[in-house]
């Protein structure tokens, strides 16, 4: 694990050189992966790879599987015939395999990028893979973190390894105080909307500066979560006190004499002061507000005070174009404040707002009100874990008093692989992570929020900051 | 997968920015288990327009799909890759492209073609104008030709290798199986595993 004792190196300079297995010649660095997460979508051609070629999975304790993407949300019954023989699939082959799994109903089972984090397996300075693009979350804790496909996949439980491409560091550093109202999900939709959907192409991106410093381990993994729709290959914040505080005692965090060696090594990973990063992007926090997206991808985004954009005043041709067919398929007049957009359902779910804390600040939007009549609007834990515990505090119980439904965990409406979708025309304020056409059913019409909006944006009946809302009747 | 050293036949224009993976194969196909089959999902939804460019006749048979920036953004599904193949494209020309979608592709031999805008705009107006127009790409050469259009495309030495020879990109890492064996024995004790925590 010795890199070179060179100067000036970014958390993601140290973390990659501590992986390279060899590099040099003509050939990409191979990387050592310290943790394969799997899940039914993406794995089945991959064992069937291996299975074909005579391959074993070389390190099946560095692997952990879950069911998420397929799993109804209201009981352990699959009705798709196809879902169901997906979720077997994966249970044969883990069990064929080796490989632990946390299947449809077990108490560790949920969302992978969710379940990661909260049993203490994603640690800093580690590389995580998963065959899912939003593996960028784990980035929150300092780990090399990032989503392959499925030929990747069968290639790291044959290896362990990936050959990679070095990417480079770009910094994004969100100065100053976010004012009250203005989440992770918000700073994640800021900086999506400055730099666009390529803005990262290319790179690793690093979180850094007070208003990220500021936020909760949740929170950085919201902001991470994202990074994969600027672009970027990964996002990653370094790890601090917070990180370690929500580090220990989960089950699979290091104990012991093993806990101060990691403690140790893991505050010499945050970048060096006289490193320098490939590109840099800053925003103040201090000037945000929450954001809502109107188009069709996650960087066509406007502010909550804002309106639905003109087109006609894009002065790039390709961008015209892209907002014209994204209004066209939103059903959105421009110049229509955001406010002012009224929807059918709300989500409050998904990799990116699926977690305890994301749930208490809804909650606390929820208490003594009702979701607005005709507003269908459902929660999705993220894990059993997270369900669990929200019962435990009692949140639950002021969803289903408000009208909420309070569902079983998985992926759920964010990309409809389970019964939950959208209909047609269907208009849904949304906490997951994208809005692309018919990502959410087909005809279905997204606008990204955050756990706050959504819950103000339930009660209002078109979408509204909790600031917004009247009182709430004295009891 | 198979070696790829040129591609040329005709070529669609699919004139639109950001096309993400969710469009090029919806998540209902996700359920499947195979790795074939996936070409009738292909643009499922967009193909239900008539007038979208899939389902124009002068373009069947194309084996080169021309889009604009940032194609394949999205999600890491490979069935996206799968789904373009099934249906017939042997390369994908576009100004850039999904990181995880352009990897996807080198593995499967669908080439991904990343030219400059002027060229990209110049190989739409060209196709657009004239279905019957030939696109060629020459992976050995990294040049994209179509009528008088001749430019170069970004692609890194390894992965031309790759797709020329065909290699097999988990052969080619067992080449290294003594060094990922030295590397394992020198990983620090503290690094997480996924086996099941001893309960005390």
């Amino acid at each position: 694990m010795t890199a070179p004792a060179s100067s000036g190196r970014t958390l993601f300079d140290k973390v990659w050189d501590a992986h390279v297995v060899r590099s040099g010649g003509d050939e990409p660095d191979l990387l050592y992966i310290d943790l394969h997460l799997v899940h039914e979508v993406t794995s089945p051609q991959a064992f069937d790879g291996l299975r074909l070629a005579g391959r074993r999975v070389r390190r099946p304790d560095l692997t952990l599987a879950t069911a998420d993407h397929n799993v109804p949300t209201t009981g352990t019954v699959v009705t798709d015939p196809v879902s169901a023989r997906q979720l077997e699939v994966l249970d044969a082959n883990c069990a064929e395999f080796g490989i632990r799994c946390f299947p449809m109903g077990d108490a560790n089972q949920g969302i992978v990028h969710v379940i990661g984090p909260e049993l203490g397996l994603t640690q800093p300075g580690t590389t995580v893979v998963c065959g899912d693009s939003h593996t960028s979350t784990h980035g929150a804790f300092g780990a090399l973190a990032f989503g392959i496909g499925t030929s990747e996949v069968e290639h790291v439980l044959a290896t362990q390894t990936l050959p990679q491409v070095r990417p480079s560091a770009m910094a994004v550093s969100i100065d100053g105080e976010a004012p009250e109202g203005v989440t992770a999900k918000d700073l994640a939709l800021a900086v999506i909307g400055r730099i666009g959907t390529g803005g990262g192409f290319g790179h690793v991106i690093e979180y850094r500066g007070d208003a990220v410093r500021a936020l909760s381990m949740e929170g950085r993994l919201t902001l991470c979560n994202m990074s994969i729709e600027g672009g970027a290959r990964a996002g990653m914040v370094a790890p601090d006190d917070t990180t370690f505080a929500y580090l220990e005692g989960r089950p699979h965090a290091p104990n012991g004499r093993a806990w101060d060696q990691a403690i140790e090594w893991w505050r010499s990973l945050p970048t060096d002061a006289d490193a320098t990063f490939a590109k840099e992007v800053r925003l103040d926090a201090a000037t945000l507000v929450p954001h809502v997206t109107w188009g069709t991808n996650p960087a066509q985004v406007a502010r909550i005070d804002g309106a639905v954009p003109d087109p006609e005043e894009l002065s790039e041709a390709a961008a015209r174009e892209a907002a014209s067919r994204a209004l066209a398929y939103m059903g959105l007049v421009p110049g229509t404040p955001m406010r002012e957009i009224p929807v059918d359902t709300v989500f409050l779910g998904s990799c990116t707002n699926s977690r305890i804390e994301d749930f208490r600040a809804a909650a606390a939007v929820l208490e003594g009100r009702r979701v607005h009549d005709g507003v269908r609007a459902l929660v999705v834990p993220g894990s059993h874990r997270v369900k669990a515990q929200a019962e435990d505090e009692g949140l639950d119980r002021v969803f289903l008093s408000a009208g909420f439904e309070w569902r079983e965990p998985g992926c759920s409406m964010c990309l409809g692989m389970n019964p939950d979708k959208l209909a047609p025309g269907e208009r849904c304020a949304s906490t997951s992570n994208r809005n692309f056409e018919g990502r959410q059913g087909r005809g279905g019409r997204t606008h990204l929020v955050s756990p706050a909006v959504a819950a103000a944006t339930a009660v209002a009946g078109h979408f509204a900051a909790p600031s917004d809302l009247p009182s709430r009747v004295a009891r | 997968m198979k070696p790829v050293a040129v591609v040329s036949g005709r070529a669609v224009p699919l004139d639109r920015s950001d096309v993400d993976t969710d469009q090029i194969i919806p998540s209902d196909w996700l359920k499947r288990v195979e790795r074939t089959g996936f070409g009738k999902g292909l643009f499922a939804e967009w193909r239900d327009d008539r007038g979208f460019v899939l389902n124009d006749p002068a373009y069947a048979g194309a084996t080169v799909l021309v889009a604009a920036s940032n194609f394949g953004t999205g999600s890491s599904r490979e069935h996206a890759v799968w789904a373009l193949m099934d249906y017939g494209f042997e390369a994908v020309v576009a100004t850039s492209f999904g990181d995880i979608f352009r990897n996807n592709c080198t593995k499967q031999g669908l080439v991904p073609v990343e030219v400059t805008p002027e060229v990209d705009r110049a190989i739409l107006d060209a196709v657009g104008g004239d279905p019957s127009l030939l696109v060629t790409v020459d992976v050995a050469r990294g040049t994209v030709e179509c009528g008088d259009i001749q430019a170069p495309f970004t692609l890194d030495e390894f992965t031309r290798q790759r797709l020329l020879h065909g290699w097999d990109d988990i052969g080619l890492t067992l080449r290294h199986g003594e060094g990922i064996t030295s590397f394992e024995a020198a990983r620090p004790p503290w690094f997480p595993s996924a086996a099941a925590p001893q309960t005390g």
